[in-house]
């Protein structure tokens, strides 16, 4: 998956489990969403596991620290270069 | 009898020297022996400054050795601890600190903006973790230098009556209060699990709940009084619930101890099918209604400890009633369980709208006496008077919470009848965030309502109406919000309204609006 792609799989997923009201203008790549208050822990663990099962990567505390893993842009780019770090080995099938 | 918390640690210090106190975050391991000297250090260094007995000081860390050693070293210099959360909006903190007057602060350097306005020679400051040293507050202290600056024994007058730590919880006018508990308050508490829960030096419990959430008071003091292990549980592990599993199975932890909200984080995210918990044996949970159906599906993963649901308000000292759940939950249970029978040292009864002690099966107001009721809140006089009454010559606290008794199962939680909730075991005085909101410059009138929630508790919606001729967005007033109260207050929703509507007494019509927020 592209990063495009994964991107708006985010954010169509942050959109439809917590902001009903709002739509993918609102919500721009580069928006802090957990230092800014609007992703709390429950939340991003949704979040989290949500990439898990839909995007196919395992990512542990480091990945998901807050300083790395608060907008957008940087969820995709953790998502990648786990994807990266896969690459050349068999894939797994995702959690389910 | 306990005359100051410290004792606990100093008696496993003589007792378990060599064995491990703390397992933090990272690994890192301290003895008893270790910690007992750094927390003598810290004592000291406060005493050199003048701080002791009838004076606070702050804690605003993350989870973590230092921490501990600040929580120790303060009690020990005879003054009282008033731990903050270090990742709440810096304003409130901030008005937290300015309330009780705190005497000196032990502060994390990513958070130095919760530092209150006023005088260095009037407010001491250790800063913990990396400084710029021209950025930091002129006169600080760096935390490892305190910890090397003993400048003067301290001597504490172990007067179990004496402050032991000050916790600020939601306020309905808007601004936190805190809840004074003394060491005997606490002592009586913690000598009660001693003996109820039967810890030992072998014993390797989870520290889950933050230190300005009372649940703590039990891991901290049980464990550091027995000789056993803490595994201190920062926030990012903390909810990330793959790696708290593994976690359990890893350090082979044999007492869990945490709000249901992180249980049913495992049981949902957890996959603890993967993860074997066979060295647990006893789960204590307590701060909120564990819906059963998760506790269902945690029995199944954990089938072998001993589960306990603990009931009980901050000012009570963490729990004033319990109770011991079957080891398998039937099919068809449907209703939560019980919050049992009052502890060995606090003594309940249930009052009725006419003051009259209910019988079994009436609902009513449950009132806690016994020593670990606490004193009062913290200068706030009419609050106080609110608080009690005086029965049978002892003082009851008014917990405010409904209940129904039942001859076998003890006390049935059934509500409130105030606007105060719970969300992931967290407080919430709903007035609190209705007060939040009124600062906004773009909003006319908010009102905050909560729906109960069968697996968060509550949920939460404000009704909000913007002035005229303004846009505002859910993400703005989340932002907003995140800014004025701790994550866990924030609204789950907004809902944009012209005019709020009104009872015939011209108040905001709140079952209106409690009718309207439920989702068709």
């Amino acid at each position: 998956m592209d990063e495009v792609r994964v991107r708006e799989a985010i954010r169509q997923f942050i959109l439809t489990s917590h902001l009903h009201d709002e739509t993918a203008e609102d919500l721009p790549d580069d928006l802090p969403l957990r230092t800014s208050g609007i992703l709390d822990s429950f939340a991003t663990m949704g979040l989290v596991t949500f990439i898990e099962q839909e995007l196919g990567v395992e990512l542990d505390v480091y990945d998901t620290s807050v300083e790395r893993f608060n907008r957008i842009d940087e969820m995709a780019a953790v998502v990648l270069r786990k994807q990266g770090d896969r690459a050349g080995v068999p894939l797994a099938a995702p959690h389910r | 009898m306990t005359q100051n918390l410290a004792e606990y640690l100093e008696q496993s210090a003589v007792r378990y020297p060599s064995r491990n106190a703390l397992v933090d975050p990272a690994g890192r391991a301290v003895t008893y022996r270790e910690l007992n000297a750094q927390a003598d250090a810290l004592a000291g260094f406060l005493a050199g400054r003048g701080i002791g007995r009838g004076d606070r000081v702050g804690v605003v860390l993350p989870k973590g050795i230092p921490a501990v050693v600040s929580l120790f070293g303060i009690l020990k210099a005879g003054a009282a601890y008033v731990p903050v959360d270090w990742t709440a909006p810096a304003g409130r903190s901030r008005r937290i600190l300015d309330d009780c007057q705190v005497r000196g602060l032990v502060v994390d350097s990513r958070v130095l903006d919760v530092v209150p306005e006023g005088p260095a020679d009037v407010l001491d400051v250790i800063v913990c973790g990396s400084i710029d040293e021209t950025g930091a507050r002129p006169g600080s202290t760096p935390y490892h230098l305190a910890l090397g600056r003993a400048e003067k024994a301290p001597t504490r007058a172990d007067d179990p009556g004496d402050l032991a730590y000050v916790l600020y919880t939601s306020g309905s006018t808007g601004a936190p209060k805190g809840v004074m508990i003394s060491h005997g308050n606490a002592a009586s508490f913690i000598d009660w699990c001693a003996s109820e829960f039967a810890f030992r030096p072998e014993d390797r419990v989870s520290s889950n709940a933050p230190f300005h959430f009372d649940l703590s008071v039990l891991d901290l003091y049980v464990t550091i009084g027995h000789g056993a292990t803490l595994y201190l549980i920062s926030e990012d592990l903390g909810r990330n619930a793959v790696e708290l599993a593994r976690y359990v199975a890893a350090h082979q932890l044999t007492v869990w101890t945490s709000t249901p909200s992180v249980l049913m984080l495992l049981v949902q995210f957890g996959r603890l099918h993967e993860h074997d918990a066979i060295s647990l044996r006893l789960v204590l949970f307590g701060g909120e209604v564990f819906p059963i159906r998760f506790l269902r599906e945690l029995r199944r993963r954990w089938s072998s400890p001993v589960f306990y649901n603990l009931y009980g308000p901050t000012e009570i000292t963490t729990a004033c009633t319990y109770a011991r759940l079957p080891t398998a939950i039937p099919d068809d249970r449907e209703a939560p369980y019980p919050i049992g029978f009052p502890c060995s040292h606090c003594q309940a009864i249930v009052l009725s709208e006419d003051g009259c002690e209910a019988g079994a099966g009436e609902e009513g107001l449950l009132f806690i006496s016994g020593p670990s009721v606490f004193s009062g809140y913290w200068n706030r006089p009419s609050e106080n008077a609110a608080a009690f009454i005086e029965r049978r010559g002892a003082r009851w606290y008014n917990t405010g919470d409904v209940v129904r008794r039942d001859p076998a199962d003890g006390f049935v939680y059934v509500g409130r009848r105030d606007r105060m909730v719970k969300r992931r075991g967290f407080r919430i005085e709903l007035g609190e965030i209705e007060s939040a909101l009124h600062a906004h410059p773009d909003l006319q009138e908010a009102a905050v309502v909560a729906i109960p929630d069968e697996d968060a508790g509550s949920r939460i919606v404000a009704h909000v109406v913007p002035g005229r001729g303004e846009r505002l967005s859910t993400l703005a007033l989340k932002a907003f919000c995140a800014t004025r109260v701790p994550s866990y207050m924030s609204p789950d929703r907004f809902v944009f309204q012209d005019r709020l509507p009104r009872t015939s007494t011209d108040k905001v019509d709140y079952q209106a609006l409690q009718r309207a927020s439920i989702p068709a």
